[in-house]
């Protein structure tokens, strides 16, 4: 097991929170990975067989190996042009503020990784695709844009290499569903956000119909370390089989909220105890949702689980995003499951039944036994309607994500549930 | 074909299609509804589930979607599997949460798919226990009501509106279970094809707004396969009646023809049946007559004197041969006007003796590159406007089938292809709705249309004459060469024959399919009947030759200049009029005679395809309504079928229209085709309150159907289709049924002969008369035709709802001398007229617009040199 402490992707963050601009940034080895594969003359192919090497998966949520991803699209004199990078910078996920940090903390190590990632599939625009609400990481990354371009980072002939890149900041209107990669193509091309159906993928008709890679922040984060490192270096990061670290976060009534760069397999445990600093006084563990509120909960029995991608699906959750959301004794169960349930009801794009229909249900009911007026049924009613949201079952993965806290909460917390209706209350309330 | 095992039970089917079109095709029971055999899949409802099995030792298999889901070879699949089942029923469930379950007061309940649906999927009890969202309703115009709280958001009508039809005013809005389909602010409908949104939605958000002003459910309706007055197109119809009055018009699918849809023209243009002004009793000098003594006046004034008789485009086949037959063929007249007659003769010759085809309304819709030369064909053949936006996918179409998204995938073939459009070429007098699909537009005269005509055909192909420097002429010419089914559409709008001899070049230089447009319902019927044309007719009247007149369902001040008729009307002794509805015509007329409409009669019309069709009659008028040709029948003619003999004996070219539907001998083990559905339900209580027991119904001598529910069970052949309907298919969705293939041709074939196949001509074949480029003219202005698909069709301005959309008439002018609103003096051969002016700034230099549809500016002949001058 490695014992690495490397932060490659926090490191050289300012401890004031302003942003690294370029020099700093170039100071810290920034746009050396640029230089080796531009100027040392690396072939598109290679880079992305580094990355796939490395075994970097994405951090947006469902853990998909970005280099076979890249491998997708098509490259030399007859693809299609033009090829689109685009970052998934639209962070939604409820309890999840990775990427925040990465845009507002570092702009020019996503800006590097975008160069790096856009010669690797040949794309010749990107665009950084980013929550509206995120307003200083917006004018952080315009700011590094401007930097890089200056610098000759982006534009035409970069470097003198021969490959050109144009990248684009657009901000989003704000809808939960633009997390989807499809979605957000939608939305970009000024369509309604509705998930595209799949195949075609991205990597082949994309955005405009065009070739196109979806990446998020923290993976295009990762992407010049490991071509400065190299792909050994980045799969000893991680103490599991998954490799590199992780942004892990934690919310909730915990004694210190926050946001650490730890190795991947990191131990839920360590990450509550030792860097959330525990529960406040007073309060009692009761659950979390490891990787944000489209996962299931876990409980004290899983506390040892490591964070990676299949660590958490033995236990029957997900990774997520990596940034957990923890429930104590004060805080009401079907209270939090309702409030999850309330957010994905209101971002579901409308598309289709189960979601659109199941979930405006689902938030009803809990919303009505919060209220004190459950009924005896109504948990078999969640239950069916979380069957309903399986994946498969619906056009894309809101739904089957809103059915994890639902379905593990019924599962861990069905005491509570119960409570509710036989009490007609809220207990906590 | 492709094995597919449902529920264990091989299934061929259709490796190029989904599951859910394969099960379909097979009859089986499996529900959906965003699935659409003319939209493709998206995979939104979720009601199609299935259970899918990896082979055939897996038990436990998935769920999968059956319209996203290929039928591969080997595909194993379950419909009854208890937890698919389940799954459809759940959807179902989440599907009424929110609907209203108003049923007895929508005017869906009866036909309506979610009804439907939701017992196919047992779905039974309401565990929904919450108050339902609300919406408000909009005002979409006199044709499409709106009432969304019915809404299941399947999206198929924003997926028509919009990805079909190329709408724009009708959009998806907000999200979560409260997407509001509809306009940002109430307005009427812009899109020319809105009213197939009935029959799109699967439930009652979108209904019939006419039939709501006179409703009565699809069970309590009695139905006959119809074909469409309003153009030349001839789409199918199934028109419904109830109480002896017209209650609406439905889609009657044609695989060759309308498909699934019509335009809004044809569904919503019925009412002027209904009209209070129908004449509906035999007149003399404006005073009603009974029927013996309006024949006996008939027969004696047309064995007193020397008659002549004057047909029509619009009446039928039957109507213009009584007529024909009466006078003898040496004293009958076409009905149609020199100029008119001139250019369907012309039409005639070209798809008689030349080597072009004419297409059906599919092939132009699979037509991979387009040349429109002179046509409005939104105003003018609508229908042909929906099909050419469907064939500006065709090479694009392409691009998916190189990445091998299947075609049915529909949203997976819009990403790959985005806005790419294959090519459409439109060259017209001025700009027109499908412009916004071309990939190049020309605005010319007339001359110089034709000219372009001739200088792409030259450019195909160097024995056609030729004609200088025309740089567009070349990409078109290349479009066509290299398209796989190159099509040419031209007609008579522009009232230039060098333009349809253009058009013809073209396609013979291109070897391309040709359509012609053509004005009425029956032009082409008229034409093949051979009548001369007006102008004889009057001479044979202001010469002497005759003093008797009979004109046939055609009002001759849309015909010729108002003075003409007038002199004409007033020269003849005996002025005998038949038709529908009171018309300047029959005002000046002594014996006038109520003629039945498509409704209260059968008989043929041959389409501009070329494309003879019978409609039937749906119900007996009560009233004195006869068909033309029972008015004018020879003796011995007792039905339709005595009528489509003599005319088959006598014009051997139109021997096929005999064809065009069974005879009315015709029987299904011996029953005949019951118009009403099995269901007619009080069919005993309608005339309770005068007599108890049931009356006789009706005998209908015309047709194999019949005035009854009682009938063949069985499906009768494509031409006596009166509606769609099968046990569990209550809704216009039971279409599938009837069809080999979901969305192919129908069980049986589809209905009509074409007439008209292309001709082997060795040799030259090219018309060489060019016409010299158009000159304008100082202070006078060239009056071209301008079109509205609503106010350009006589009969159709006799229903209120399309006479609401109608524009005024107007004179269109390229200036910006006037303001858009002034009344000015047109003045020309036709007269003098007072007209509102529209500003077009896309109208050639030197050339007017003149939207002349009401009489007597009908009348005035175009193009025609006019003059124009500012009112006082």
């Amino acid at each position: 097991m490695t014992t690495s402490t490397e932060k490659p992707l926090t490191q050289n963050m300012r401890p004031d929170g302003s942003a690294l601009d370029l020099r700093s940034y170039e100071q810290g080895g920034g746009y050396q990975a640029i230089r080796k594969v531009l100027s040392d003359g690396m072939e598109p192919k290679a880079v992305t067989d580094e990355v796939k090497d490395a075994n970097l998966r994405g951090r947006g949520g469902a853990g998909f190996q970005t280099g076979l991803k890249w491998s997708f699209v098509p490259l030399g004199k007859d693809a299609p042009n033009p090829t689109y990078l685009v970052v998934n910078a639209d962070e939604m996920e409820p309890g999840t503020f990775k990427d925040r940090l990465l845009l507002e903390r570092n702009p020019h190590q996503l800006i590097e990784g975008v160069i790096v990632a856009g010669f690797a599939i040949e794309a010749d625009i990107a665009f950084i695709f980013m929550r509206g609400e995120y307003t200083l990481a917006a004018e952080r990354i315009e700011r590094a844009i401007a930097e890089a371009y200056a610098r000759h980072y982006l534009g035409k002939n970069i470097l003198n290499s021969g490959y050109s890149l144009d990248l684009y900041l657009h901000l989003s209107g704000g809808r939960y569903i633009c997390g989807d990669e499809t979605g957000l193509l939608n939305a970009l091309e000024g369509k309604r956000a509705n998930p595209r159906s799949k195949p075609p993928f991205p990597p082949v008709v994309g955005l405009f119909g065009k070739p196109t890679v979806v990446n998020n922040v923290e993976t295009l984060s990762c992407v010049p370390h490991i071509i400065n490192n190299g792909a050994a270096w980045f799969r000893g990061l991680g103490r599991t089989k998954d490799a590199g670290t992780k942004l892990f976060g934690a919310s909730g009534k915990v004694k210190r909220p926050g946001l650490w760069e730890l190795p991947m397999g990191t131990t839920v445990r360590e990450i509550l105890e030792e860097h959330a600093g525990g529960m406040r006084d007073g309060l009692k563990f009761r659950g979390l949702l490891p990787g944000g509120a489209s996962t299931d909960f876990i409980v004290e029995e899983h506390l040892d689980t490591p964070m990676d991608f299949t660590s958490l699906d033995k236990v029957g959750s997900r990774m997520g995003t990596g940034t957990m959301i923890v429930l104590d004794d004060k805080t009401c169960p079907v209270g939090m499951t309702w409030n999850l349930t309330h957010f994905f009801a209101q971002e579901s794009c409308g598309f289709c039944t189960p979601c659109w229909s199941g979930l405006g249900w689902a938030e009803r009911i809990l919303k009505s036994m919060e209220d004190g007026r459950g009924q005896t049924g109504d948990l078999d009613k969640l239950a069916s309607l979380a069957k309903m949201w399986n994946p498969g079952n619906t056009f894309c993965a809101l739904a089957p994500g809103a059915a994890e806290p639902v379905q593990s909460a019924l599962k861990y917390f069905r005491a509570d549930f119960e409570r509710h209706i036989n009490e007609q209350r809220c207990p906590w309330s | 074909m492709a094995t597919v095992y449902v529920d264990n039970k091989p299934y061929p089917m259709n490796p190029d299609q989904n599951l859910l079109h394969g099960c379909l095709s097979h009859g089986l029971k499996l529900p959906y509804f965003c699935w659409h055999p003319a939209l493709g899949s998206v995979g939104a409802c979720r009601q199609c589930a299935v259970k899918q099995f990896k082979d055939e030792h897996d038990a436990h298999g998935r769920i999968v979607m059956s319209c996203m889901t290929p039928a591969t070879e080997g595909t194993r699949i379950s419909i009854a599997d208890p937890e698919a089942a389940a799954f459809r029923a759940g959807i179902i469930e989440g599907l009424m949460l929110n609907h209203p379950h108003d049923c007895p007061v929508c005017d869906e309940g009866g036909e309506c798919h979610l009804q439907d649906m939701t017992v196919m999927t047992g779905h039974d009890y309401r565990r929904y226990e919450f108050d339902k969202r609300t919406f408000r309703n909009q005002n979409l115009g006199p044709l499409v009501n709106h009432e969304m709280n019915r809404c299941i958001q399947c999206y198929r009508c924003v997926r028509y509106y919009r990805d079909y039809a190329g709408g724009t005013d009708l959009n998806a809005f907000a999200s979560r279970n409260q997407v509001f389909f509809g306009r940002s602010e109430d307005g009427v409908l812009e899109n020319e094809f809105s009213g197939n949104l009935v029959e799109i939605c699967p439930t009652g958000v979108f209904t019939d707004k006419t039939l709501k002003h006179h409703y009565a459910r699809k069970w309590d309706q009695q139905f006959a396969p119809s074909v469409c007055v309003h153009c030349a197109l001839g789409c199918n119809t199934d028109a419904g009646e109830r109480y002896g009055t017209l209650r609406r018009i439905v889609n009657r699918y044609n695989h060759e023809v309308n498909g699934y849809f019509l335009c809004d023209r044809g569904r919503f243009g019925y009412e002027f049946v209904n009209s209070e002004r129908r004449i509906r009793e035999p007149l003399l000098k404006g005073q009603p007559i009974s029927v013996p003594l309006a024949e006996r006046h008939l027969r004696e004034t047309i064995a007193k004197g020397h008659t002549i008789g004057i047909g029509s485009p619009r009446a039928s086949l039957e109507a213009n041969f009584a007529l024909r037959t009466l006078v003898g063929p040496e004293r009958f007249f076409s009905g149609m006007a020199d100029d008119e007659a001139r250019l369907v003769e012309r039409i005639l010759e070209i798809l008689r003796h030349r080597p072009v085809r004419t297409p059906t309304l599919r092939e132009i819709e699979e037509s991979d590159a387009v040349l429109i030369l002179g046509e409005d064909v939104t105003n003018v053949a609508p229908r042909i406007a929906l099909a050419l936006r469907q064939s500006v996918r065709q090479q694009p179409m392409e691009i998916a089938k190189k990445l091998k998204i299947p075609l049915w995938m529909e949203y997976g073939v819009r990403d790959a292809m985005q806005s790419a459009k294959g090519p459409l070429y439109i060259a017209t007098p001025y700009a027109t709705r499908l412009d916004e699909i071309a990939t190049a537009t020309f605005h010319a005269a007339p001359d110089d249309l034709a000219r372009l005509g001739f200088a792409v055909a030259h450019a195909l192909d160097p024995r056609a004459p030729s004609v200088e420097n025309f740089p567009l002429a070349m990409d078109i010419a290349g479009a066509l060469k290299a398209a796989k089914k190159p099509l040419v559409i031209s007609g008579a709008s522009c009232g230039s024959e060098a333009l349809i001899q253009a058009a013809a070049n073209v396609a013979m230089a291109a070897r391309a399919a040709v359509s012609f447009t053509a004005p009425e319902c029956n032009t082409v019927g008229a034409a093949l009947m051979g009548g001369k044309p007006l102008s004889e007719a009057f001479r044979a009247i202001h010469d002497g030759k005759a003093d008797t007149l009979i004109i046939v369902e055609n009002d001759l001040y849309r015909r010729a200049p108002a003075r003409d008729v007038d002199s004409f009307l007033h020269a003849a002794a005996h002025v005998i009029a038949l038709d529908h509805l009171p018309t300047l015509t029959t005002g000046k007329a002594e014996l006038v005679l109520p003629a039945a409409t498509f409704a209260e009669s059968t008989g043929t019309f041959v389409s501009s395809e070329g494309r003879a069709q019978r409609y039937f009659e749906v119900f007996v008028p009560e009233n004195d309504v006869l068909a033309s040709w029972r008015w004018l029948k020879a003796d011995g003619w007792q039905n339709v079928d005595d009528v489509i003999a003599a005319i088959a004996d006598t014009i051997p070219e139109l021997a096929p229209i005999a064809k065009a539907a069974p005879a009315p001998s015709y029987r299904i083990h011996g029953a005949k085709i019951p118009r009403a559905p099995h269901r007619e339900s009080g069919r005993t209580a309608v005339s309770a309150n005068i007599d108890v027991s049931e009356p006789k119904p009706p005998e209908d001598v015309d047709s194999p159907l019949s005035y009854s529910m009682e009938g063949t069970p069985d499906q009768p052949p494509a031409a006596l289709i009166p509606f769609f309907w099968k046990p569990s298919w209550n809704s216009i969705q039971a279409t599938q049924m009837y069809q080999k293939e979901v969305g192919g041709p129908l069980l049986g074939g589809d209905a009509g002969v074409r007439i008209f196949e292309p001709a082997a001509v060795n040799g030259q074949f090219y018309f060489s008369a060019v016409p010299a480029a158009f000159q304008p003219r100082a202070g006078e202005w060239l009056l071209v035709p301008m079109y509205h698909i609503f106010g350009s069709d006589e009969l159709s301005l006799s229903a209120p709802g399309i006479a609401e959309l109608a524009p005024k008439p107007y004179v269109a002018l390229n200036t910006a001398d006037i303001t858009e609103g002034t009344e000015i003096q047109v003045s020309c051969a036709g007269g003098a007229f007072r007209l509102p002016v529209r500003i077009r700034p896309d109208l050639p230099p030197g050339v007017a617009g003149l939207f002349a549809a009401v009489p007597p500016l009908a009348g005035v002949r175009l193009p025609a040199w006019g003059k124009i001058a500012r009112q006082k």
